[in-house]
C-alpha cells in the first residue's frame, strides 16, 4: 500500500511537471491557434541554458536565467519566423514549427552532445520520510513550484489586462484585433509565457531521481503532447487534468513494470500515449476540448 | 489564338517526350559509371521517394498531417524480413520466396494503416498529427523488445530477394565488363518501383479519387456535401499511404542489409514531412525533389566533408555532416513555408499557379 502511495504521490509530481508544459502549448493554440510542435525544443533550451550557467552564477540566478533564456527563444521563433507568414493558414504554421524544432533540436544536442549535464538543484538526492512513504525533495518541490506557477497563471489569466487580451484574441481574433488589442503583442507574449514554462520544467524533468539534462530529456518534455491532446488542446483545464492523468498514468505503469512484464520493458515511457489514444476513440476532441462546430 | 495554343503544344509534347527519355536512359546507364558510393546514396533518394510519395498523398494532397510515416516504414521492412527469413538466425522467418515476402510486407504495412483508421477518421489536424506520434512510440517499443521478430537492439539481416532467377546481392555478375553488386542491380529494381510508384501516384491525384481528396483538404463538409464519401476516402488514403511506406521500407532493407530500430524513430517521420514540404505539398514531382534533396544532403556533406567550410568529419569537434544536413533542411523547411509557398515544384514551374492550388488549408480552421 506504501509502496503505492509512493508511485501515486510521484506520478502526481511528475504529472504537474507535464501539466506545465502542456499549458504553455495550450496557450500558444489558443492564442494563435498554432500547434507547436518545437516546444521540447524550447525546454530543452531553457534547461540548457541553466546547466551551462549554474556554475558560475548560482543556482537560482541560473534557473531565472534559463526562463528568460528559454522565453527569449519562445518570442524570437514567434517574431522572426511565426509573424512573417502572412498566409495564416494554421496547419502550414505547424509545420514550420516543426522546421524551427529540427534547427533547435539539431543545435541543442549538438551542443549538449553525450554529455548529462547537472543543473545544481539545492535538493540533490535527499528523501522526505512521512511514516512509511519516502519522497524525494524534488519531487515535492516540483508539485509546489508547478501548482505555484500553475495558480499564479490561471489567476493572471482571469485578472489582469494581459490575460484578458489572451482570452478575447483566443475568442475571436479580428473582433479582438477591431477592440484594439494587439494581436502582435499577445502572440509574442504567449510564446514567450510556454517557453519561460518550459524552462521550469526542465529543471523539474533533470533532478533527481533523473540523472541530468542529457538529448533524452527531450523525449521525456514530448509525453506533454499527449497531455495536451487528451485534456483538449484549447482547454487549460484540460492540460492540467492531461498531464497528471499522463505522470499517474505513466509513475504506475513504471512502477509496477515487475508485473507488466509480458509488455515489454519501458512500458512505462509507452503508457502516456496508449491512454492518449484510448481518450482519442471516445472523445476525439480529448476530455475538455470544445467541439468544433461545423461551419459550411 | 487557338492556332498558336495548338502548335505550342504540338511543341511542346515532343520536347518533354525527349527530356523524360534522356532522363531515363541517363539514370539507366549511370550503374556501369558511378562507384557503390553514389548508387548506393541514390537507391537511399529512391527508397525516401517512394516513402515521400506515401505521406505527399496524405498530408499533401487529404491535408491529413502524419507524424507516424518511419513506423510504416518499420512495418515494412521488418515484414519483408520475417516474410522472407528463413530462420537460420534464430529469429522468426516463414522462409516465403523474396518477391512473395515483399508483397506481403506492402500488404502487411497497409494492413496496419487499415487498424488504426478508426482512429485517424476520427481526428484533424493537429489532434491526427499528435495521434500519430504515439505509432512511433509503439513502433519503437515493439521493435526494441519483441526480440523473436525483430532481433532488438541489433536489429536483424535482410535475406536478399531473388527474382525471377536473379538473386540481388553482391555475387560476381559481369555485365558489359561492369561487375554488377547488389547496389546495381537494386538500382534497376528502385528505377522500376519508383516508376511505378510516380505513375500510379500521378494517376491518382489526377483522376476522381484525386479531385476528391483536395476537396476534402479545402473543406471536409462541402465535400461531403457534395456527395464525397469522407470517411471512407480518408480511410483509403490511409491505407495507401502506408503502403507506399512499406514499399520504400522493403526497399530501404534490401539497400541497407540490417535493419536497426533506431533508424525508425521520430526524426525519420520529421525527415519526411520536410521532404513533402521542401518538394511540394500534394504535388508527385515534389515528392521526389524533396525526397532527393533531404535524402542525398547529408551524403553530399559527408562526401566533401574536407572541403566545405564548417564542416569537419564527424567527432572531430566541429559540425558533424549529419548536423549540418539537418540544419540545412530544417532551415529550408522554414524558408520554403515563408517565401516560397508550394516547393521547390513552384520553381520548376514556368507560369506560376494561383498558389491556393497546392497549399492545404481549411482543415485546420
Amino acid at each position: 500500500m506504501s509502496t503505492f502511495a509512493e508511485f501515486l504521490i510521484n506520478g502526481v509530481s511528475l504529472g504537474s511537471i507535464y501539466a506545465l508544459i502542456a499549458l504553455g502549448f495550450v496557450v500558444i493554440f489558443r492564442a494563435t491557434e498554432v500547434v507547436n510542435f518545437a516546444h521540447a525544443s524550447l525546454l530543452l533550451a531553457g534547461g540548457y541554458v541553466t546547466a551551462v550557467l549554474h556554475d558560475d552564477i548560482g543556482f537560482w540566478p541560473a534557473l531565472l536565467a534559463g526562463v528568460a533564456g528559454a522565453a527569449l527563444v519562445g518570442a524570437a521563433v514567434e517574431f522572426l519566423v511565426m509573424r512573417r507568414h502572412r498566409g495564416g493558414d494554421h496547419s502550414v504554421l505547424a509545420i514550420v514549427t516543426i522546421g524551427v524544432d529540427i534547427l533547435l533540436a539539431t543545435e541543442l544536442t549538438r551542443r549538449i552532445g553525450t554529455d548529462i549535464l547537472a543543473l545544481g538543484d539545492p535538493w540533490g538526492d535527499a528523501v522526505v520520510t512521512v511514516g512509511p512513504v519516502t519522497i524525494a525533495e524534488t519531487r515535492i518541490a516540483a508539485l509546489l513550484a508547478a501548482a505555484l506557477l500553475i495558480t499564479a497563471f490561471l489567476l493572471a489569466f482571469r485578472y489582469t489586462s494581459w490575460g484578458v487580451a489572451m482570452r478575447a484574441a483566443a475568442e475571436r481574433q479580428e473582433t479582438a484585433a477591431l477592440m484594439g488589442i494587439r494581436l502582435g503583442r499577445v502572440s509574442l507574449g504567449a510564446w514567450a509565457v510556454a517557453g519561460g514554462l518550459a524552462a521550469v520544467a526542465a529543471l523539474f524533468l533533470t533532478v533527481f531521481p533523473t540523472p541530468g539534462l542529457e538529448r533524452a530529456t527531450s523525449l521525456a518534455a514530448l509525453k506533454a503532447f499527449p497531455a495536451a491532446i487528451l485534456g483538449g488542446l484549447d482547454s487549460t483545464t484540460g492540460a492540467l487534468v492531461g498531464g497528471l492523468l499522463v505522470g499517474v498514468t505513466e509513475s504506475l505503469a513504471t512502477g509496477y513494470q515487475g508485473d507488466l512484464a509480458f509488455l515489454g520493458r519501458g512500458i512505462g515511457d509507452l503508457a502516456p500515449y496508449l491512454v492518449m489514444v484510448a481518450v482519442l476513440l471516445i472523445r476525439p476532441a480529448g476530455l475538455f476540448g470544445t467541439k468544433e462546430p461545423a461551419r459550411v | 489564338m487557338s492556332e498558336t495554343l495548338r502548335s505550342a503544344r504540338l511543341r511542346a509534347v515532343p520536347t518533354r517526350a525527349y527530356a523524360w527519355t534522356a532522363a531515363g536512359l541517363v539514370l539507366a546507364v549511370l550503374p556501369f559509371y558511378l562507384d557503390r558510393f553514389w548508387l548506393q546514396a541514390g537507391l537511399f533518394a529512391m527508397a525516401a521517394a517512394l516513402g515521400a510519395l506515401g505521406i505527399n498523398l496524405l498530408t499533401g494532397a487529404t491535408g491529413q498531417l502524419s507524424m507516424g510515416h518511419a513506423f510504416f516504414l518499420a512495418v515494412g521492412a521488418y515484414g519483408y524480413c520475417a516474410f522472407a527469413g528463413d530462420g537460420t538466425d534464430g529469429l522468426a522467418g516463414l522462409g516465403l520466396p523474396g518477391w512473395l515476402a515483399a508483397v506481403l510486407a506492402v500488404a502487411l504495412a497497409g494492413l496496419a494503416g487499415g487498424v488504426f483508421s478508426p482512429i485517424a477518421g476520427r481526428l484533424r489536424g493537429a489532434y491526427l498529427g499528435i495521434a500519430t506520434l504515439a505509432l512511433i512510440f509503439i513502433g519503437q517499443h515493439v521493435l526494441f523488445n519483441a526480440h523473436d521478430l525483430t532481433g532488438g537492439y541489433n536489429g536483424r539481416a535482410v535475406p536478399p530477394l531473388t527474382l525471377f532467377g536473379l538473386t540481388f546481392d553482391d555475387s560476381e555478375l559481369l555485365v558489359a565488363q561492369v561487375p554488377f553488386g547488389a547496389v546495381e542491380k537494386l538500382w534497376y529494381l528502385g528505377l522500376a518501383l519508383l516508376l511505378g510508384g510516380v505513375l500510379f501516384a500521378r494517376g491518382v491525384l489526377r483522376g476522381r479519387p484525386g479531385r476528391a481528396m483536395n476537396a476534402i483538404r479545402d473543406h471536409r463538409i462541402a465535400a461531403g456535401v457534395m456527395g464525397i464519401p469522407v470517411a471512407r476516402h480518408r480511410a483509403a488514403v490511409f491505407v495507401l499511404s502506408s503502403m507506399y511506406a512499406g514499399l520504400a521500407g522493403v526497399l530501404l532493407a534490401l539497400v541497407f542489409q540490417r535493419t536497426v530500430p533506431e533508424y525508425f524513430g521520430m526524426a525519420l517521420s520529421l525527415e519526411y514531412l520536410a521532404m513533402i514540404v521542401i518538394g511540394g505539398l500534394g504535388s508527385v514531382a515534389g515528392a521526389v525533389a524533396g525526397a532527393v534533396f533531404v535524402s542525398l544532403l547529408p551524403q553530399l556533406l559527408t562526401r566533401y566533408s574536407d572541403a566545405l567550410p564548417l564542416v569537419s568529419a564527424p567527432g572531430t569537434g566541429g559540425i558533424a555532416p549529419g548536423e549540418a544536413a539537418r540544419y540545412l533542411y530544417g532551415a529550408a523547411v522554414v524558408a520554403v513555408v515563408l517565401f516560397l509557398p508550394g516547393g521547390l515544384v513552384r520553381l520548376a514551374a514556368r507560369t506560376p499557379e494561383t498558389p491556393k492550388s497546392t497549399e492545404p488549408s481549411g482543415e485546420a480552421r
